[in-house]
């Protein structure tokens, strides 16, 4: 029994990605219509070349009618896929498998989210029937959990808390500020980010990320046919995935500083993509930035800083747009917003764009234009600090 | 010999002071405090506490009771048991029964009644939460607390007060009346309650010290209780013993708490007796109750767990008068942007009644690790059904982190969630309650409290949370 992997079997060849943010004049429908006829055109196919899809949604519908409805997809197999947060990179991900597996020759993962239609603040779930025990927390508030205890761990003040946070959402708004399709595209000043209203514990507004509509959409096939759609294809080197046994809330070996889940996939990851020195050799990483300290906490558990130093790191600028190690160009989470089902198939989308030097150029990293790195990596989590479901890939512009 | 087992108070964490009444609509208010129910608390919740408080402080050999009885004149119920919450709360055995004796102040003297002319040991929990209309004496004079005896005899467990005897007398007049559906009381003009309350004390006084067999100078302390003041203050004179020790009754800080009230001054009295005093309840509500006990040298050795001069000195957090009347429901506030509260599923519920409402997890065989809530396959070396019930609602905790949450719901924005490690084992993530959201660190010492969290489509939706451990 072992995690194999499917390294250089799969290719991207086409994606779509609608721009992010308060569609007030834009259904589901829309939104996968044009998430879908952009990843066609890029692809240079029609609809009726794509033999079956898995589409992601958290709760804009349910089942495969909600995509083939909106698409009028001619009898053709639509898997509905839900994984929380890590909803569009599950679709992404088994996807991927269905075209390896040898069973189709081309399909689409598609993921969408209508957030914005319910009239609330932040998230809202729809909650099963139940004996009224679980705590009743909201999304920023099960996140900034992380700060105080990754601030008692390892000596970082309630001020110097701060600024870490409010240099991983200022960097974030930089890079959505370079991003046509981000929901927030203005550069925040520090000040302004950490005089913002508090929402839970240190986090203000600009450390949550952007509640917000979009879809984006990939279409896959196999390695071997990749040149047939497009020069540039991307090629699926890793595809991890971690359900863990949700510990974290009962059990007191759980220190509240680490995502359990994200350092069992990433580790599968780096092994199926042969990846050793992660920090070094992959050139940018798409992370899961709902709530900054999430951010501060990933660059650890994704081996992109040592324990306790993550946080010196962010302050060194080693994650900026011109750093060592880019983390967000797209503007991640935080200012390209979070239509859930959208998101991890949104942060391929921007692998996509970096590797194959698309990015608008005051976003193009130089890892990959000056230095001839070739590795992107997307990190997708669903649920809360230690009871999460967690998605790493890592994918590359060549085979080998 | 029959007569208290044991006894236990609940005054909650908050107190109004009775001038913030006054600075804010110019008119009510007074001098002093009164104690405050807190916003996730109701006469059930605090009676579980008061009880949880009475079962720490009897001895071990005390027997489980064979009666529960929960009296208010402001139950959270209509149609549904009450006391039935805190029969599970208290992890009581089916077969001990429970049932409501509720409606008005005077029901808890029926309550007790009942248990000293049972034979069996029985368990009374009375709690008020009492308002009135903004401006109101009531809103002012009254106040919030519960109280809890375990009734029984020597077999039962030693007899701290025994019961030496009383008499009562009725009358129908209207004095204080309120609807089921009004959040305060009507009351008729002070001086005719007055004239009808003071005759029935003289004559269920005259009555008691017949019956008992105890003369007006044998009594030690005298204790007086009743919502309708003026009456009150004339009720020492009525029943001849004004020249006896008075107690503190306690209006000045807690105010009056209604059902809970005789009981609450009872506890305070009971706190510093010595064995051998003899102790009158004069009790007015609907006619009077008049009440002899007498200490036994067992009193000498009971430690109440929790003493009212305690719970007055210690922990005690002021509410402002905008958040008193929004608690109370008199101030009806913009809601925060987010969907309404969900209620608890009654199956669940019922399926999950150790957890629920006595927090009694699970703890693995084999690896010794505590799952809240139980659990069938341990997170430590998945031992699968190899558990047993671990009750941990008395346990101490310390918190592990926390957050300060301005975006969920609730009546008393904003919230705190903590997550606690327990002595000995077990975590859990739960809200903090009675706490200054800037006094919360890590490290700091906590312990389990019953609360209501909250109300939807009429199902309250008791569990517990953590607060600061005294």
């Amino acid at each position: 029994m072992a995690s194999r992997g499917i390294k250089d079997q799969v290719a991207i060849v086409g994606m779509g990605c609608t721009p992010f943010g308060e569609h007030w004049d834009k259904s589901v429908d829309d939104m996968l219509v044009e998430a879908s006829q952009e990843a066609y055109a890029s692809a240079g196919i029609t609809q009726d070349d794509v033999d079956a899809y898995w589409f992601g949604t958290l709760g804009s519908g349910v089942s495969g009618l909600t995509l083939s409805r909106a698409l009028k997809i001619d009898h053709k197999p639509v898997t509905r896929v839900e994984n929380m947060c890590a909803t569009g990179s599950e679709a992404f991900r088994n996807a991927c498998y269905a075209v390896a597996s040898g069973a189709y020759d081309m399909v689409c993962a598609i993921g969408v989210e209508k957030l914005k239609d319910n009239g609330m603040s932040g998230l809202v779930g729809t909650p099963l029937p139940s004996d009224g025990t679980k705590p009743e927390l909201t999304a920023p508030a099960m996140f900034s959990l992380l700060a105080p205890a990754y601030a008692e761990k390892y000596g970082v003040d309630e001020t110097e808390m701060k600024d870490v946070l409010t240099r991983i959402a200022w960097k974030n708004h930089y890079n959505g500020a370079r991003n046509p399709r981000a929901q927030f595209q203005k550069e925040v000043s520090k000040e302004k980010i950490s005089n913002a209203p508090l929402i839970a514990g240190p986090l203000g507004i600009f450390d949550c990320s952007g509640v917000s509509d979009g879809s984006a959409a990939a279409i896959l096939v196999r390695a071997e046919d990749a040149h047939k759609y497009t020069d540039n294809p991307i090629y699926v080197k890793a595809l991890a995935f971690s359900a863990g046994p949700a510990a974290g809330p009962i059990d007191p070996d759980y220190d509240y500083t680490t995502f359990d889940e994200v350092v069992a996939c990433a580790a599968d990851a780096y092994a199926q993509a042969g990846v050793e020195h992660p920090r070094s050799e992959i050139a940018m990483a798409e992370v899961h930035d709902c709530f900054t300290p999430t951010e501060l906490v990933l660059m650890e558990d994704l081996g992109f800083a040592e324990r306790g130093l993550g946080w010196k790191e962010v302050m060194a600028g080693t994650y900026d747009l011109d750093g060592e190690l880019p983390i967000n160009p797209d503007g991640g989470l935080k200012s390209f917003g979070h239509p859930i089902g959208a998101s991890g198939l949104r942060m391929l989308f921007e692998c996509w764009l970096q590797l194959r030097h698309e990015a608008p150029a005051d976003r193009q990293i130089k890892s990959v234009t000056e230095d001839g790195k070739t590795l992107g990596m997307t990190h997708n989590l669903g649920g809360a600090p230690g009871e999460c479901v967690s998605f790493v890939s890592i994918v590359g512009s060549e085979l080998g | 010999m029959r007569g208290i087992i044991g006894y236990g108070s609940y005054i909650p964490f908050y107190r109004l002071d009775r001038g913030a009444i006054t600075a804010a609509l110019g008119t009510g208010g007074g001098r002093g405090t009164r104690s405050v129910a807190g916003y996730d608390e109701d006469p059930v919740s605090m009676s579980v506490e008061a009880c949880r408080s009475l079962v720490a402080s009897v001895s071990e050999s005390a027997i489980t009771p064979d009666a529960v009885y929960f009296s208010s004149a402001t139950p959270p119920y209509l149609d549904k048991t009450n006391a039935t919450v805190i029969h599970a709360a208290l992890d009581l055995p089916s077969h001990v029964f429970a049932g409501d004796i509720v409606g008005s102040p005077r029901s808890v003297n029926a309550a007790l009644r009942s248990a000293l002319a049972s034979s069996r040991p029985t368990l009374i929990a009375a709690a008020d939460v009492r308002s009135g209309r903004p401006g109101s004496g009531d809103e002012a004079s009254l106040g919030d607390a519960a109280v809890a005896w375990l009734i029984g005899s020597d077999d039962d467990g030693p007899v701290i007060a025994e019961w030496v005897g009383g008499a009562s007398s009725t009358a129908e007049f209207l004095d204080r009346w309120r609807l089921p559906e009004w959040n305060y009381s009507r009351v008729w003009e002070e001086r005719f309650g007055e004239h009808a309350y003071l005759p029935l004390v003289t004559e269920a006084a005259e009555a008691a010290f017949e019956q008992s067999g105890i003369a007006p100078d044998d009594v030690d302390m005298v204790i007086i209780a009743g919502l309708h003041a003026r009456a009150v203050r004339g009720a020492a004179r009525a029943a001849g013993v004004a020249d006896r020790p008075m107690a503190d009754d306690l209006t000045g800080v807690v105010g009056n708490t209604g059902s809970a009230h005789a009981g609450l001054v009872l506890s305070s009295v009971l706190d510093q007796a010595d064995p051998g005093q003899t102790i009158m309840v004069i009790h007015l509500a609907d006619g009077c109750d008049v009440g002899f006990y007498r200490t036994t040298d067992a009193i000498a050795n009971y430690r109440s767990a929790r003493p009212v001069a305690t719970q007055l000195e210690q922990g005690v957090g002021t509410v402002d008068y905008n958040t008193f009347l929004t608690w109370r429901g008199f101030l009806d506030r913009e809601p925060p942007r987010r969907p309404d509260p969900v209620g608890p599923a009654a199956p669940p519920s019922f399926r999950n009644e150790d957890w629920k409402y006595a927090f009694v997890g699970s703890r693995d065989r084999s690896s010794g690790a505590v799952h809240l809530p139980p659990m069938r396959v341990s997170v430590k070396g998945g031992a699968v059904d190899d558990m047993e019930r671990v009750a941990m609602a008395d346990v101490p905790a310390t918190v592990v982190t926390f957050t300060i949450d301005h975006l969920a719901y609730s009546l008393s924005p904003p919230t705190i969630a903590v997550v606690i490690d327990f002595d000995g084992g077990g975590r859990f993530s739960c809200q903090l309650t009675d706490a200054d959201p800037a006094q919360v660190k890590i490290g700091n010492r906590v312990q389990m409290s019953f609360r209501r969290l909250l109300t939807a489509d009429g199902v309250h939706n008791y569990f517990w949370k953590a607060k600061p451990l005294a």
